[in-house]
């Protein structure tokens, strides 16, 4: 049987939304009891990145293109959790950022794509043909305590 | 944003009463602490018991303050942090920047 559950919600385009999310990802987490052992590891992990995501969505979002919202969709089974987070903006090179290298302290900003990449096992962003972006992170379940 | 402001001496303590700072309120925090400092303030604690939750935003803004502080000869400390809080710290190298505290009480003593 498959014990996938796909979640969907569009935001308007605005960061006083990030709390909803980030909490909507932490009670899928839970409720599902996924990792248990480590879930309130999984549950600050899963709100970080929806956050960072979302800010990144929202931050590269076009002024004419601010009412189509930003989209989220989760999937989260026992083996995986996958987060999709789809803007409609110019995009950006996730490549300038090299894997694994922690900012400088004292940078003010740019800490977001090492943050996702610390927490997840992996970030992907593409182009949609003609239709913006999508930033892709992936996370293996442990199912051992 | 919601914050108390507590003068001690020569130092003035920012209790800093929100669940998260993040992206939506990080900027707030950045001005009070530009305001502060402004107004002749060199000395400051940020106690952050109520947050539970930090993101890039709000550790950005918090190192804002610290160069800030630091370019005045001044210098911000912190206190109470959580246990989200303390473990992003910890990811991205923050905690050896920061004076960080139990209490704003050892903060301002400095034990």
């Amino acid at each position: 049987m498959n014990n996938t559950v796909l979640v969907d919600i569009t935001i308007p385009s605005h960061t006083r939304y990030l709390g909803l999310i980030g909490k909507l990802g932490e009670t899928v987490v839970s409720e599902l009891n996924l990792c248990p052992g480590k879930h309130e590891c999984l549950c600050q992990s899963i709100n970080m990145v929806l956050t960072e995501a979302l800010v990144n969505a929202i931050t590269h979002v076009t002024t004419t293109d601010q009412d189509k919202g930003v989209q989220i969709h989760i999937s989260a089974s026992n083996e995986e959790l996958t987060i999709r987070v789809y803007d409609h903006g110019k995009g950006f090179n996730l490549n300038r950022f090299t894997e694994n290298d922690c900012p400088d302290p004292l940078q003010e900003h740019g800490r977001g794509i090492f943050i996702m990449r610390s927490l997840m096992d992996s970030v992907e962003y593409q182009k949609i043909n003609g239709n913006g972006n999508v930033l892709i992170l992936r996370k293996k379940l442990d199912r051992s305590n | 944003m919601n914050f108390k402001t507590d003068a001690s001496g020569k130092i003035m303590v920012i209790y800093v009463r929100e669940d998260r700072l993040d992206a939506n309120n990080a900027e707030e925090l950045k001005a009070e602490l530009n305001r502060l400092f402004e107004l002749g303030t060199k000395d400051l604690v940020i106690d952050l018991n109520d947050v539970h939750f930090i993101d890039s935003s709000g550790l950005g803004a918090l190192v804002s303050g610290f160069k800030n502080a630091s370019a005045r000869q001044g210098s911000i400390k912190l206190s109470a942090l959580q246990s989200q809080v303390k473990s992003m710290f910890e990811l991205t190298r923050l905690h050896r920047v920061f004076d960080i505290y139990q209490t704003a009480d050892e903060a301002l003593t400095g034990e």
